[in-house]
């Protein structure tokens, strides 16, 4: 009777403009680069994967669910550079079919290193949500997964979620499964779920992977493992990034087709179902309190943050960046606010990283620059241009006041 | 192997290498004979243990305790690497002025020394009888390939390796483009490509060099290996203080002063990054033929008194300028490989490098610019010097780095194209 849960994580970030020390122009972003980026993606990602989805709902008649979480980030370009994006998604929303999650509005660490940040930014991106799909959502996931017990003592004050959403990594758990709804230690209410990270990792990772012994990956052989989980579990929750669908695996890998058979496959057998989290939430108690005390997140084989803040530079990066937080709001400048939170996309953090660099692997291949280096310097000199806009403001404010 | 200079006879990075591959075909069993050419008056530093071979016979042969296998002979010769045809002139007249002076009373006419077949006046000439005597030299010996270093030992590579019918390996550590840009000397570029042509492999010290000697040479790409050069690790040696205590930044050139190592581009960087830093010193640590140039252009560009010219440094004196600096910055033209970078990684200082160049291929943690983009060089330099995270990750990583690139790779990797030639023959 195992349950699928598929949740799609959608997200591009803002790249950064080359940017150097001499210059003092207050635009940061690249446009060009963005918004070529966004129409490629769409175009190979998000529009055909909508109109699968879409079909999928509809021939099933309400039987094939999933859940999204976009960012913020993506939602501002998406309405820029591809509004017909925007619309499909609208058109998945009015299936009643696909729940929408809620997270940080700019895909941001800020729950590290701002406790305030983060609340303005999920009240933030709910708004969001609300406005563009008309649904509040009811389930949390934090930026890259990154959890422990603190957040979920957070997001439970915060009142107005039922679940959180975090990686299901064997250190967590020992011996117990990921695919059961769980209890965060120390929260009466809120529940969690766990990405099955194995299942999950064979479409969005092993998919096109022709050394990996169970290449070619059919839908039936799929839904035969989740038939697996009968008996011991209720629920297989697969999360991935929405990309890996004509992005990370290309269209000629067969990942549509895939995808296209998946709800056929997994219905056939009468006890299965697929659920979004809201529901599996509602569905199944919860079977044991977990606690996680350290940091976890869905990044690499540590799952820890190691992708983010592993070197003194992508530390260093982000904690001037918050150091500044109190000037930069003081500041009451909508344009240095918005501009502040953009840079706190943990992406910049990501291009920092030097772990695998010189093997030149999956960080790789999401830089868009040559080097962690120069991804540092040009972030340092952006936000050394965005704190003198405050100093500047602050100036201008005490002359304003003055008289 | 036929070299052009040897430590302590070094004036630049051929040097370095020759020592760091010879060495290390010592350390795996390679029985090796290095002719050199060595002008017999030279001054060299009081630091630097002299091993002067009898200036008696034409070639003196003699070893080094710490390499085994290695022997070397020398061949007296006015060739100098480095040289053009112009300051090969001058530095013979100086030499055959000071042996004159020498020579007490012994007065003999620069032409007549000449009649006496030490030296000749003419560099191509000098070329020829350098083979003409490697050639000789090869006669009594017991040898299985011949392996060439550069331009000038080329036409003796070809002397001995036709002589005894051994294969010729020709190891191309710059190229005529690479030191004088468009401007090619046409009698060297021929000599360059008849080597080549002869050669039944040719090593270049990166794919860099690799593509020149394939488009400019009309050389066919499967005889071209690529053997990057490897650094010889110094250890740690005991950081004693250099009596520094000035809270200046120093920027650090070190390398030849000439066209290829593109120093106006540092002087118009070290502008830049004065115009937004003020605690900065740039030292030029080297001679060459745009010295006096770049002086001048230091003054001219008004920052003259921010910029500091230490002449050639060898030994102690490299490691002592490595110790004070806080980056390194090589925006060569034109750099085959470049090993000074990873002699300043070795030494924890973090470099900047030209993607135009052959080193830029085997390190990663280094920043990387364009020889040209003077903004972008200088909008490193000012990163570096001003975010102590940057300048640490790259210093240990780099450090880290450099530690994967040894010479024992290099000597099994010519080891192993040396058997190619042999089985091919």
């Amino acid at each position: 009777m195992p349950s699928v849960c598929f949740y799609f994580q959608v997200h591009q970030p803002l790249r950064l403009r080359h940017y150097t020390v001499f210059d003092e122009h207050e635009h940061y972003f690249d446009d060009h680069k963005n918004g070529s980026i966004c129409r490629k993606v769409a175009n190979k990602c998000y529009l055909p994967a909508n109109r699968l989805i879409l079909d999928l709902i509809r021939r099933f008649d309400g039987r094939f669910k999933v859940a999204y979480s976009i960012t913020g980030t993506l939602l501002e370009q998406l309405q820029h550079y591809s509004p017909e994006v925007m619309s499909t998604f609208d058109a998945l929303a009015e299936t009643g079919c696909v729940e929408f999650l809620a997270e940080t509005y700019y895909h941001s660490l800020s729950f590290l290193y701002s406790r305030n940040e983060f609340v303005e930014q999920v009240h933030k991106h709910t708004e969001a949500i609300k406005y563009f799909f008309g649904q509040t959502p009811r389930v949390f996931r934090n930026t890259e997964l990154i959890y422990n017990n603190e957040l979920a003592a957070l997001i439970e004050s915060m009142g107005c979620f039922d679940a959180i959403i975090t990686e299901g990594a064997d250190h967590i758990l020992g011996y117990r499964s990921p695919n059961f709804v769980y209890q965060p230690k120390g929260c009466d209410r809120l529940k969690l779920l766990l990405k099955n990270y194995a299942l999950s990792d064979d479409i969005a990772f092993r998919f096109s992977n022709r050394d990996w012994p169970q290449w070619p990956l059919t839908a039936d052989k799929f839904a035969h493992w989740v038939g697996n989980v009968n008996g011991c579990g209720n629920v297989v929750n697969l999360f991935m990034d929405y990309e890996t669908f004509g992005e990370h695996q290309w269209e000629d890998t067969g990942i549509f087709d895939f995808v296209r058979h998946l709800p056929e496959a997994i219905l056939r057998h009468p006890d299965n179902n697929f659920k979004t989290p809201s529901e599996v939430v509602e569905c199944y108690g919860s079977a044991d309190s977990v606690d996680v005390p350290h940091i976890i997140s869905w990044a690499d084989t540590e799952r820890d943050l190691s992708a983010w803040l592993g070197n003194a530079m992508q530390s260093n990066a982000i904690h001037e960046l918050y150091r500044i937080e109190k000037q930069v709001k003081k500041t009451n400048d909508e344009k240095v606010i918005s501009d502040w939170r953009k840079l706190q996309a943990s992406d910049h953090f990501y291009y920092m990283c030097t772990k695998y660099f010189a093997d030149g692997d999956v960080h790789k291949y999401f830089n868009p620059y040559d080097s962690p280096y120069d991804s540092y310097i040009n972030f340092m000199n952006v936000l050394g241009n965005l704190h003198g806009r405050c100093s500047e403001q602050a100036i201008g404010g005490a002359l304003c006041s003055a008289p | 192997m036929l070299g052009w200079e040897f430590p302590p006879f070094i004036s630049g990075g051929l040097g370095t290498a020759c020592y760091g591959l010879t060495r290390a075909m010592d350390q795996l069993g390679m029985e090796v004979t290095f002719v050199l050419p060595k002008m017999v008056e030279q001054t060299y530093a009081t630091h630097v243990k002299l091993l002067s071979p009898d200036s008696r016979t034409s070639a003196a042969s003699f070893k080094i305790d710490d390499l085994k296998n290695v022997k070397f002979c020398t061949i007296g010769s006015a060739l100098q690497p480095y040289s053009t045809p112009e300051t090969y002139h001058q530095r013979i007249e100086g030499t055959l002025r000071q042996k004159h002076l020498i020579g007490g009373g012994n007065v003999r006419s620069a032409s007549q020394l000449m009649d006496s077949k030490d030296y000749s006046t003419d560099m191509y000439a000098e070329v020829h009888r350098y083979a003409a005597m490697a050639a000789e030299l090869a006669q009594d010996r017991q040898f299985e390939v011949v392996h060439a270093h550069d331009w000038m030992t080329y036409p003796a590579g070809i002397a001995v390796a036709a002589m005894s019918g051994r294969p010729l390996i020709v190891h191309v550590h710059s190229t005529e483009f690479d030191r004088s840009g468009e401007h090619v000397n046409q009698m060297i570029y021929d000599i360059e490509r008849e080597g080549m042509e002869r050669a039944d492999k040719v090593i270049t010290v990166s794919h860099f060099t690799r593509n020149i000697v394939i488009s400019r040479y009309g050389i066919s790409g499967d005889k071209v290996e690529v053997v990057y050069n490897g650094v010889e690790r110094n250890g740690s040696w005991p950081l004693d203080e250099t009596g520094i205590t000035t809270d200046e930044k120093i920027v650090l050139f070190l390398g030849r002063i000439t066209m290829q190592k593109g120093p106006e581009y540092f002087l118009q960087a070290a502008k830049k990054v004065l115009g937004v830093m003020d605690n900065v010193k740039f030292v030029m640590a080297g001679s060459g033929d745009l010295m006096h140039r770049s002086i001048e252009m230091a003054a001219e560009l008004g920052i003259g008194h921010k910029v500091l010219f230490t002449g050639f440094l060898r030994g102690e004196d490299v490691r002592k300028i490595y110790r004070m600096a806080d980056l390194y910055v090589m925006p060569s033209v034109s750099e085959p490989f470049g090993i000074a970078p990873l002699e300043a990684l070795d030494n924890d200082v973090p470099v900047i490098i030209s993607k135009q160049s052959g080193v830029a291929e085997v390190l990663t943690h280094a920043l990387k610019v364009d020889f040209w983009d003077v903004n972008e060089i200088a909008n490193k330099i000012i990163a570096v010097l001003k975010f102590p995270p940057l300048q640490m990750t790259l210093r240990s990583h780099g450090n880290f780095e450099v530690r994967r690139l040894r010479w024992k790779d290099a000597a099994a990797k010519c080891a192993k194209i040396y058997g190619e030639t042999l089985v091919s023959v």
